[in-house]
């Protein structure tokens, strides 16, 4: 009976739906970022109606540096979700990074872009490491990073107050090369005399090249392999080792670019920052799509997730909310943010 | 798949460390010596002194206090513990922990006394004299400190709010770098008891990027504000790029000290900063403890000592920066 139903099923629902062509309209509603894209239209409508800074050139400007310094890392961040694993590390590695740039140039009195370079070293090798643990041990990225960024903690401590005397780092503004690292790391451009932070630009540039690798090389296709079902990816020739080792690394690409943000732009580093902030850079993953198991999500997910953030932790302040509900309205703000793109997402498998 | 090797893992435990280390193991900075250390030890038999803050790691501010006891204990011949936790009841277990360890004294923080009464309690019955610093000048008597060495939070606030208002400022902002701390907001109420429109914001100190693109936000959606203040050092240094940011027009006053903030204040870019000089806390309390056990002296007579507010302002602040490049003040 069942084998004689068949063929005379309609012609549509004989054809494979995985192979099907789909309208542009539905396949934007397929991407991971749907819904996050949607909550920041929402939000951005939201603030924009109670804040009547909030649309000035200038206003937008410092949400869009805001939000870059979180979306930097939100692109490493949110391709390594997709691989499947995450990193707690993060935010205390940006400091490290700073830290070492400033404490080896001070110590010798190199020039700070030698300082640059080895932090630039020492961040893919933190990044590294956790990668080659992770995969040696097999034990959960949870594990693993949540143990560099204990040791990422106590070093970023102890070694500042070993090598500068002090917790924290000494300022670096006057040593050989220092402007031309400005230049390059924390200066503005200026655009219709709006100041723009370049870390806007880097965000800009990262996610591009993250989005490019992620859906138009081989490699893009090992990360979405290796997410989804790492042994499966193993037994059809994926060489899931070195692509999550490349994932950490890239995370600490992102970190040292971040960290030289953070060095040139203060001149001096305080040990103890950056505990905290690795969450919001997983937070912004989610927001934009990243499934937590791996396997799903975009960098532009991502960069919207973090430009999310932004606009809510500088919206409260343009809208001159009380400032005693100021975490309330984020949380709040962050937990619709996620739910709107929950839904938009459901809607979108639907359709 | 290769097998773990334990090879392996003994490489990696020792490469982590080693990565970082090698940045440091040759050379060493041997310059910019603090004074500490240099002075004669008394001869005074060797006591043994811990100094138990709620400090966050990795801050600043207490590591001038820290510098300031080191060098009472250098030169009292003190066997000195710093220990530090923010969390109240890890703190008090740090207590407890001395009380184990039968120290000659300590020297405590007092920012939740309510957390801190029953181990003080115990410390006082074991006979271990206790003094108070930086936080708790109100719980400290009760609690069982013979003597207390701070700065009124709000005493600081008020002196900065009249300042501020004899200036003819109308519209501070106050910038609060970690939400909830009782001395921090007791600093901002204090200047908004002398002008009252004063706006506090609040900003995560964690991440300074963070303080700044908040900051500036602040001012930006602020016109009118003609005067941010910092309650840090740090923080205020990063107010003053957020104040060029923003373009706005308002002048930066800050609370505590370092080097680079002295300096701008010799400069002219900071107005002035309320100092309550965090070396002497450190300092005095260990010393109080020697003295006491040296003559059964009680400095401040069962009163509290105050370390501040000393406001440092163009016409002193030249004379502050050496001592700040020291790490002193």
């Amino acid at each position: 009976m069942a084998t004689a139903t068949l063929p005379s099923a309609p012609a549509p629902a004989a054809k494979d739906e995985r192979v099907g062509r789909r309208g542009p309209f539905q396949k934007l509603l397929g991407r991971p970022e749907v819904g996050a894209l949607a909550a920041a239209v929402v939000l951005f409508i939201f603030f924009a109606a109670v804040s009547g800074t909030f649309l000035q050139p200038n206003a937008l400007a410092t949400v869009l540096y805001g939000s870059s310094t979180i979306g930097i890392m939100a692109v490493g961040v949110s391709l390594l979700m997709i691989g499947g694993e995450f990193d707690l590390s993060s935010g205390v590695a940006v400091i490290s990074s700073a830290l070492t740039a400033s404490l080896f140039s001070w110590n010798f009195g190199m020039n700070v872009w030698v300082g640059v370079l080895l932090a630039l070293v020492v961040s893919l090798g933190i990044g590294f490491v956790n990668g080659w643990i992770l995969v040696k041990t097999k034990l959960p990225s949870f594990i693993v990073t949540l143990a560099t960024f204990l040791m990422l903690t106590g070093l970023n401590l102890a070694l500042t107050r070993l090598i500068g005397g002090a917790v924290s780092s000494p300022s670096i503004a006057q040593m050989e090369g220092f402007g031309a690292a400005k230049a390059v790391f924390a200066s503005s451009v200026n655009i219709g005399g709006v100041e723009f932070k370049i870390t806007i630009l880097y965000w800009i540039v990262l996610v591009v090249v993250a989005s490019w690798v992620l859906l138009r090389t081989k490699v893009g296709n090992w990360i979405f392999a290796a997410g989804g079902d790492a042994n499966a990816a193993r037994a059809v020739g994926v060489p899931v080792t070195a692509t999550k080792i490349g994932l950490f690394m890239g995370v600490g690409l992102c970190g040292w670019l971040l960290g030289m943000h953070n060095l040139f732009a203060f001149d001096a580093v305080q040990s103890g920052e950056g505990v905290g902030n690795e969450f919001l850079y997983i937070i912004a993953a989610v927001i934009g799509g990243c499934l937590l198991t791996g396997g799903y999500g975009s960098a532009v997910g991502g960069a919207i997730g973090a430009f999310i953030f932004g606009m809510a932790n500088k919206g409260i302040v343009y809208a001159q909310w009380n400032p005693d509900w100021f975490k309330f309205f984020l949380g709040l703000m962050l937990l619709l943010a996620t739910i709107v793109n929950l839904i938009v997402k459901k809607r979108a498998e639907r359709a | 798949m290769t097998k773990f090797s334990w090879r392996q893992g003994a490489i990696v435990a020792l490469a982590v460390p080693m990565l970082a280390l090698a940045a440091c193991s040759a050379g060493g900075k041997t310059a910019t010596d603090t004074a500490a250390g240099g002075g004669q030890a008394v001869s005074t038999p060797r006591m043994k002194v811990a100094l138990i803050t709620h400090a966050a790691a990795g801050d600043t501010f207490w590591d001038i206090v820290r510098k300031g006891a080191e060098e009472a204990a250098s030169k009292d011949n003190v066997d000195l513990q710093y220990l530090n936790d923010p969390e109240a009841g890890r703190q008090a277990q740090l207590v407890q922990q001395a009380i184990d360890q039968k120290v000659d004294g300590i020297a405590l923080t007092m920012a939740t006394p309510d957390a801190l009464k029953d181990v003080v309690k115990k410390a006082t019955d074991a006979g271990i004299p206790v003094v108070s610093l930086n936080a708790g000048e109100d719980a400290s008597a009760k609690l069982g400190a013979f003597t207390h060495f701070g700065s009124n939070e709000k005493l600081a606030g008020e002196a900065v709010g009249t300042k501020l208002a004899s200036d003819g400022y109308k519209h501070p902002v106050c910038v609060i770098q970690q939400q909830g701390h009782v001395g921090l907001e007791a600093r901002c109420a204090g200047v908004k008891a002398k002008v009252p429109g004063t706006e506090i914001l609040y900003v995560n100190g964690q991440d300074m990027t963070s303080v700044q693109s908040t900051a500036t936000a602040k001012l930006q959606a602020t016109k009118d504000a003609d005067v941010i203040i910092g309650l840090g050092a740090p923080i205020t240094l990063t107010l003053l790029k957020s104040v060029s940011d923003a373009g706005s027009s308002a002048k930066v006053a800050s609370f505590d000290l370092n080097a680079e903030l002295a300096q701008d204040i010799v400069d002219g870019k900071v107005l002035f900063t309320v100092d309550q000089q965090p070396w002497l806390q450190g300092y005095m309390s260990v010393d109080a403890l020697w003295q006491n056990k040296r003559g059964g002296f009680k400095i401040g007579g069962g009163q509290p000592v105050l370390t501040g507010p000393t406001i440092v302002d163009k016409s002193n602040a030249s004379d502050v920066v050496k001592f700040a490049k020291q790490g002193v003040r």
